[in-house]
């Protein structure tokens, strides 16, 4: 029952970053802006600025993932910090060691940031508190992915790659198709979205993947994808993990791509410049055919880059404060 | 032992009585009420000027983890808890390791309980063996070895011919039964209340429909079998409008509500914030509000502590993970009079929800100061103002989501049989 | 002829100067010279700077906010822009170009940046305004004057919107 935002300091700045719920859009827009410049060092002869040197970096992946774990490496590496890989399955964890108790260890070795990817949401909340009551406020915690609560710089990068192509939020309407219930990636562009001021944020998929209180959140729900993607500007398809079919939400990926996956007759009913971007990994087939994920709309590649760069943007700004 | 307790004012709803006076206590039994007996010269003689003289309370779920979770918590310690919170009487739920399904164990717990001399302990047996929903345990040995009423605690019992059986088994010997209204399935999972708060948080849901396909299912066999069924913890808005329905038809149903769920909702969860995982979980405004006025108008008849001791790394955990529950017996007096104060009931109403009224559905002698009752009193201050924290608390569990809260409302005394066993 | 000395209260029109940097460059730079800004008072200059002086003068613009010696203290300072340095570094002569010249660690850091793009064969420094203060051992190349202010004060570059440069100072 705390009030303030545990993601900002006294002062107001970024200290954390764990949803994009609730953080305020000049601090967004400072990541984007920030992100700018970044993108460039990738093309650069030293692909490094000497930003974090000396830091220390433990990318904590309780779930694992090698790309986003690959993505923050790189992101890391670039800034010139010192990352360290901690595999938790195989380390102290599966002995009984409490997730608490392992970062209280990391703390003693002198870590500066928690890069955290954890199966239950609120993890990197507990562990940002927990460094708070352990007065250990120049330790920072970036969520890399959270349950099905949040995956902030997916988010954070996906808005990106909306701003670089379409300029202005404030007149776009956006088609987040698939399992919106367990999508941590899909919670987090819609708290970006709408708090930049994106007036048609909407969801396309079938009552089974649609949490119940979605309107709540500024979203309209749409059971029919050939009418929710009318007029679109943006199409984000989600991924469909293949554990949906045994909970009986689905019967299976044929039929749910017969009417939820993405394909050039379906996407011309969106904008003619509309754009299809994927979080990744594709399940080509399933959410998307081909033609469309190697098409001339898709920027999926380009987000990839973009990833690196806006994970470099938050890591300086929340390090230097 | 001759007690007196002097110039409090003495409430007791169950004889509406409301007035300053002096009760004299004897014989571990209350004596007289404002005039002395004859020939009186007390032991102890108690200055209540100012406080408030009440029956000691009666407590429908306080668990006290023994058997086997000692780790928890022990008798001792939430005995001594609840005491100090001014309860007298409580009721604890079979959800022990093992399970009170058999008569040795609620014996011996009944002679530990007796042997620390503190408050009177009415165990609530088990329904079925090691509440595995199958088959039945001997309700009649286990009520010869003390129990007052049978229940499954937290654990579901979805064989609903099993559940009828259990119910029509009861009923043949008179024995209630107590009942948690939540749908197995539905509530498969699901760590927080199907509403803003989840969808926001991302965590996994209970629909109010676990609860009130649940109730369905109770009430319907509540008319076929005619056994007294008492529901525990109701916490939606549907499930009051359902309670209140069926006690119209006049069945013989009654329900309580958890101090927790009667002043929180969903939103106090803030940021995952563990000590808020409660079962069943906290719903929203609206639920709150219905509970509230439930309570008020009698639909749901008692507030109870649910009393659940967690220890400290059992919290320390992410929301789904961590261990549902909260320590109340010392919360559960201010909880009921702020309760009081908010919705401005007069307090010999608002003590009868947390003495006469549960005395009643337990079926024992308590809840009340007439003469020759058990001296049984809460004698405290409604004024008395402090801060719930792990100084603060006895019970050896420390976890509550009132942390840090300003209540008002302590007891000063606490009598079982006419002897001080708090606040001497 | 020494470069003259001046008191806040003097603070010299930015466009002569810019015109006297100009003349004291033009006989000493490589013809080939690129001129690189710091932004962005650096980077107007040296925009200027290549369109007056005669020879082919690559222009290129540095950001040195990922390179600041300041950052563990302060953080990182907002509106950082793209370097784009569009030439090859590598071999190359360097003119670099700032506003005004006072600790020198800002040039210590677009050194060390330049250097991250490759090796060059020479690195001259040019600046506006030399107002003294250096913390570091750096010393201009070319200088367009030298000024006195107060530590609490400091010299800002402005352009208007017609691109005409001035000088003022501020309370810092």
């Amino acid at each position: 029952m705390r009030n303030r935002n545990p993601q900002l300091n006294a002062d107001g700045e970024l200290t954390h970053l764990l949803t994009l719920e609730g953080l305020p859009a000049p601090i967004i827009t400072q990541i984007l802006d920030t992100a700018d410049p970044f993108v460039s060092i990738g093309e650069r002869e030293v692909k490094k600025v000497p930003l974090l040197r000396g830091k220390a970096i433990f990318n904590l992946f309780f779930e694992n993932s090698t790309r986003t774990r690959t993505t923050f490496e790189i992101a890391a590496k670039r800034l010139s910090a010192d990352v360290i890989n901690l595999n938790i399955n195989a380390s102290s964890t599966s002995k009984g060691e409490t997730l608490l108790d392992t970062v209280d260890n990391l703390v003693a070795m002198n870590a500066d940031m928690f890069v955290v990817r954890h199966s239950q949401s609120g993890a990197p909340h507990l562990i940002a508190a927990h460094l708070d009551a352990t007065r250990n406020t120049h330790v920072h915690v970036v969520n890399a992915g959270d349950g099905r609560h949040a995956h902030p710089s997916q988010g954070l990068l996906d808005l990106y790659t909306i701003r670089h192509f379409k300029r202005d939020f404030r007149n776009l309407s956006v088609a987040i198709v698939g399992d919106l219930l367990h999508s941590r990636v899909a919670r987090s562009l819609v708290h970006g979205l709408t708090t930049l001021g994106t007036p048609d944020v909407r969801a396309i998929a079938p009552a089974t993947l649609l949490p119940t209180q979605l309107q709540s959140l500024g979203v309209r729900p749409f059971l029919d994808m050939r009418e929710g993607l009318r007029g679109v500007d943006v199409v984000v398809m989600l991924r469909l993990q293949s554990e949906r079919m045994k909970g009986a939400l689905l019967p299976s990926p044929g039929e749910f791509f017969k009417h939820y996956g993405l394909t050039e007759e379906k996407l011309a009913l969106a904008k003619p410049d509309a754009i299809v971007m994927h979080p990744g990994p594709m399940n080509r087939g399933v959410e998307i055919d081909s033609a469309v994920a190697d098409g001339a709309r898709s920027v999926i590649l380009p987000q990839v880059t973009f990833g690196i760069a806006v994970r470099m943007a938050v890591m300086s700004i929340i390090a230097g404060n | 032992m001759r007690t007196e307790i002097r110039n409090g004012r003495i409430v007791d709803a169950l004889h509406g009585v409301d007035r300053i006076a002096t009760l004299y206590c004897a014989e571990g039994r209350v004596a007289a009420l404002d005039r002395a007996p004859m020939g009186w010269h007390p032991d102890r003689s108690l200055d209540a000027t100012g406080l408030v003289v009440a029956p000691g309370l009666v407590d429908l779920a306080a668990r006290l983890r023994e058997p086997g979770l000692e780790h928890k918590a022990t008798l001792e310690s939430e005995m001594r808890a609840a005491i100090a919170g001014g309860i007298t009487s409580l009721a604890c739920p079979p959800d022990t390791d093992p399970p009170l399904d058999e008569p040795g164990l609620v014996e011996m717990l009944k002679h530990r309980a007796r042997m620390l001399n503190q408050a009177h302990v009415y165990p609530v047996g088990a329904l079925t063996q090691r509440l595995a929903g199958e088959a039945l345990t001997e309700m009649g040995e286990l009520a010869e070895a003390g129990c007052v009423a049978f229940s499954q605690a937290d654990h579901p019992l979805v064989d609903t011919g099993v559940l009828l059986r259990a119910m029509q088994y009861a009923r043949t010997f008179g024995h209630r039964v107590w009942l948690r209204p939540q749908d197995a399935y539905l509530s498969r999972g699901g760590v927080a209340h199907d509403g803003e708060v989840a969808t926001r948080l991302g965590l996994a849901a209970i629909p109010s429909i676990a609860e009130t396909i649940a109730l369905s299912t109770i009430i319907a066999l509540v008319r076929v079998t005619g056994v007294s069924v008492h529901l525990c913890r109701l916490s939606s808005a549907e499930g009051v409008a359902m309670v209140r329905a069926a006690k119209a038809e006049g069945l013989p149903i009654t329900a309580d509500v958890g101090v927790h769920h009667l002043h929180l909702c969903d939103v106090d969860i803030g940021w995952f914030d563990a000590q808020a995982h409660l079962m069943p979980p906290l719903r929203g405004t609206r639920d709150r509000d219905a509970l509230r006025a439930g309570l008020l108008d009698g639909t749901i008849d008692v507030v109870c502590s649910d009393h659940a001791p967690v220890d400290d790394d059992a919290k320390q955990l992410p929301f789904a993970e961590a261990e549902p529950g909260a320590t109340g017996v010392e919360l559960l007096l201010p909880l009921a009079l702020k309760w009081a104060a908010e919705a401005r009931v007069p307090l010999p109403d608002a003590l009868a929800r947390i003495t006469a009224r549960p005395a009643r559905i337990l079926g024992v002698e308590a809840g009340t100061l007439g003469v020759g009752a058990p001296a049984d009193v809460c004698v405290f201050d409604p004024a008395a103002a402090w801060t719930v924290g792990r100084t603060t608390l006895l019970s050896q569990g420390k976890n509550t989501p009132f942390a840090g809260f300003e209540l008002e409302g302590r007891a000063r005394w606490t009598l079982v049989g006419g002897n001080i066993v708090h606040g001497a | 002829m020494p470069p003259e000395r001046l008191t806040d209260e003097q603070l010299p029109d930015a466009e002569r100067v810019l015109a006297t940097l100009a003349q004291r460059m033009a006989p000493a730079v490589a013809h080939d010279a690129a001129f690189v800004g710091i932004y962005s008072g650096g980077a107007w200059i040296a925009e200027r700077l290549a369109a007056m002086i005669p020879g082919a003068h690559p222009v290129g613009f540095i950001d040195v906010a990922f390179y600041r010696d300041d950052y563990n203290r302060s953080g990182l300072k907002p509106n950082a822009r793209r370097t784009e340095l569009s030439f090859d570094v590598e071999g190359a002569t360097i003119v670099l170009v700032d506003d005004v010249l006072y600790t020198g660690r800002s040039v210590r850091a677009a050194i060390n940046e330049l250097f991250d793009f490759g090796r060059p064969s020479r690195v001259e420094l040019a600046v506006l305004v030399d107002r003294g203060g250096r913390e570091l051992p750096i010393e201009p190349t070319y200088t367009g004057v030298r000024v006195e202010v107060a530590r609490d004060r400091s010299i800002v570059l402005a352009r208007s919107s017609e691109g005409v440069l001035s000088l003022d100072v501020e309370r810092s």
